[in-house]
């Protein structure tokens, strides 16, 4: 990772492959607002609505997702990233709006079929199938097989050479994500991080245009974050297009084209990493509007102390101390892109804090 | 003690036409449960619409006996429909009170007064099976001499069973190891993450519902044919457990399970069920204790601890993979 060694600020450390700098260029004439045209959209969707009784969950007004880009979505806990990407593939249905892929309409199109138009997810919660093997796991991602259908399945013949040309595939996808040594070993024996992996290459047997990950990074131990990471930008070099929902702020910043930010349902702020975590609106989404994290007495008397040494001594004295306090997972990350994490991370201040008054 | 007796007599039960009714309806519950992991409690409903399908062609409207089987399987794929409609977009749980409650009710239907001059009431139908019997190519006793006997009848279901059987159990076998079976095994599994690979969920589901269901149907013949009667009684609920016993003794999402799991379960039980009569009536166990009524139940309760021992011991059934239930713990 070259470009973490360098000031984050002035370089966003997105690489400088090809397909990086092309996606960086396609952007360029992107307006940094919500609900910004893009060039060559691969989604779009507009006035999207789902509410869970009297909450709103999501209520996007109009988005659009470039193709061949890594796009990043995020937003405080509850801004109805994940809800968002239940609807776009399908898991959930929106009380309105309309989307499309790939200018085919999605509206009341069921997950099996959008998974089927080149739209693969994965999941939050890994979903690995823990009683199949790993190369079984592979197997099941590919699309069309003549094997699937009943009458098809009864007769060997039939796809035993497609089966034969899946698994080559799924060889090969292995050996790239490193998991061809737990070929034969039941999914539900991988490590958490190995599970991410494996459903990653899992989607990509499905040979999706559109990869969407949920929350790829949580759970992954650092070491296992660094090559996730070259995985995810391997997916834009392939010519695929990324959504992926992320708290890890270091792995948006380092690897995404575009980031979206959502809070409280709707999009507040688009643009390129560096322009939006400097935004205020996203700074106040994350740092303001978040109350819902019970803090105890000591937690809070400690973001006041810090909150009060950061007004005396300015933002770049505070940064460094709260990198190291922001989240446990994030002991193992550099502490060069420690800064952009507390610009964001909910666990922060603000001065709203203050008009709480201490308990 | 006759252990010479007790030994023939348990494993004429033990192959007999008994155990090849449950080895057929475990066979269809390892399709639901087994592999695709639909709790199905209403088996029982299944073989009660193919056996009495059956037998109400044949002796209510007097209609040849191969147009019996064919309109049982016709109403199996039909329950099976109309059970999965409504469910199987649900979570699993909810399939599980349905099909417990429709086997009920077309347990109660069939037995129902209003329907008597159609399925008999609760004294069900007979004399439908004169010409499954009459192609009956035994005679006399048939068995290895001193070791073990059927009757001929028996002999004569106990083939056409076991037939049925080595058929089923080609289908599972062909399935489950093609890509169909693999999804059936995805959505046990999870089956958000099959859906979101492109797989239509609901209608594996339904296939493998209908599949099952329709072996539950062939049970239910076998359990027309091997009494050449039928009555509300033979599709208690009990008899879902049982087959499911069956099931788990032999070990689930295993080709081969139910038919060791079913030679095993009813084996046993009538040894315990021999065993015990003979031991009260001998004078081994004595009269004080219990009576030779009550030894008889006794069965019951050994069984109950055998399952008990096996989900301790060996919770994989007979040919489970340990490793593999392991990973339910993490």
């Amino acid at each position: 990772m070259p470009a973490e060694t360098t000031a984050p600020m002035e370089t966003p450390g997105r690489g400088t492959s090809a397909s990086a700098l092309r996606a960086r260029e396609v952007l360029a004439d992107v307006a940094h607002e919500p609900g910004a045209k893009k060039p060559d959209p691969i989604v779009v969707a507009d006035h999207i609505t789902r509410s869970f009784g009297g909450l709103t969950a999501v209520d996007v007004e109009h988005v659009e997702v470039q193709r061949g880009v890594i796009t990043a979505l995020i937003g405080p806990n509850g801004a109805g990233k994940t809800t968002f990407f239940n609807l776009l593939t399908g898991f959930d249905r929106p009380d309105s709006g309309d989307w499309s892929f790939n200018g085919t309409s999605l509206n009341k199109v069921p997950a099996y079929k959008v998974a089927r138009m080149g739209m693969v997810r994965t999941f939050q919660l890994t979903k690995v199938l823990s009683k199949l093997t790993v190369i079984e796991n592979m197997r099941v991602g590919a699309t069309g097989q003549k094997g699937e259908t009943l009458l098809g399945a009864m007769f060997k013949p039939m796809w035993q050479r497609q089966e034969t040309d899946n698994t080559k595939r799924a060889d090969s996808l292995l050996e790239r994500f490193l998991l061809i040594k737990k070929r034969e070993d039941f999914a539900g024996e991988l490590s958490g991080g190995q599970r991410k992996l494996l459903e990653m290459a899992r989607a990509l047997m499905a040979d999706p245009e559109l990869v969407m990950l949920d929350e790829p990074m949580a759970g992954v131990n650092p070491a296992l974050k660094q090559s996730l990471l070259g995985h995810v930008k391997s997916l834009r070099d392939d010519g695929r297009t990324v959504l992926f929902v992320e708290h890890d702020m270091d792995m948006v910043r380092d690897i995404s084209d575009w980031v979206i930010v959502m809070a409280q349902g709707k999009i507040i702020a688009e643009g390129p990493p560096e322009s939006v975590m400097g935004d205020q609106r996203v700074i106040d989404a994350y740092l303001g509007a978040h109350h819902d994290e019970a803090l105890t007495f000591e937690a809070e008397e400690k973001i006041h102390a810090e909150a009060s040494s950061e007004f005396q001594g300015g933002p770049a004295a505070s940064a460094a101390p709260r990198a190291s306090t922001g989240t446990t997972e994030r002991t193992g990350s550099t502490a060069a892109t420690g800064e952009h994490a507390a610009a964001t991370e909910p666990a922060s201040t603000r001065t709203d804090d203050h008009e709480d008054g201490p308990r | 003690m006759d252990w010479q007796n007790i030994f023939s007599l348990a494993l004429q039960q033990g192959l007999g036409p008994s155990a090849v009714v449950y080895c057929l309806a475990a066979i269809g519950l390892n399709v639901h449960f087994g592999y695709t992991g639909l709790l199905n409690f209403g088996q029982a409903g299944f073989m009660a619409i193919g056996g009495y399908a059956m037998a109400s062609v044949v002796s209510t409207w007097g209609l040849p006996f191969w147009l019996g089987v064919v309109v049982g399987l016709l109403l199996a794929v039909v329950l099976a429909l109309l059970l999965g409609v409504p469910t199987l977009r649900l979570r699993a749980d909810y399939l599980a009170i349905v099909t417990i409650a429709a086997a009920e009710i077309i347990r109660q239907t069939v037995g129902s007064v209003s329907l008597l001059e159609y399925f008999g009431g609760q004294d069900g139908l007979t004399g439908f099976s004169d010409s499954f019997r009459s192609l009956n190519p035994f005679s006399g006793s048939i068995g290895i001499p001193g070791v073990v006997s059927w009757r001929a009848n028996d002999a004569w279901v106990m083939l056409v069973g076991w037939i049925l059987v080595v058929i089923c159990c080609l289908i599972v076998w062909l399935l489950m190891r093609s890509p169909w079976g693999r999804v059936l095994k995805s959505i046990r599994e999870d089956e958000d993450a099959v859906r979101s690979l492109g797989k239509n969920v609901y209608s594996y589901k339904m296939q493998s519902l209908i599949i099952g269901g329709v072996f539950g149907a062939l049970a239910g013949f076998i359990t027309a044919l091997k009494s050449a009667a039928i009555n509300p009684s033979f599709f208690a609920t009990d008899i879902t457990f049982f087959a499911y016993t069956v099931l788990l003794v032999g070990g689930a999402a295993r080709v081969l399970g139910p038919v060791a799991g079913a030679i095993i379960f009813w084996f046993l039980l009538s040894f315990l069920d021999l065993f015990f009569t003979q031991a009260a009536a001998t004078g081994l166990i004595p009269e004080s204790i219990m009576t030779s009524n009550q030894a008889s139940l006794m069965r019951f309760i050994f069984m109950g601890l055998a399952l008990m021992l096996l989900m301790i011991f060996r919770p994989q059934g007979i040919f489970g993979d340990r490793k593999e239930l392991a990973l339910d713990a993490r």
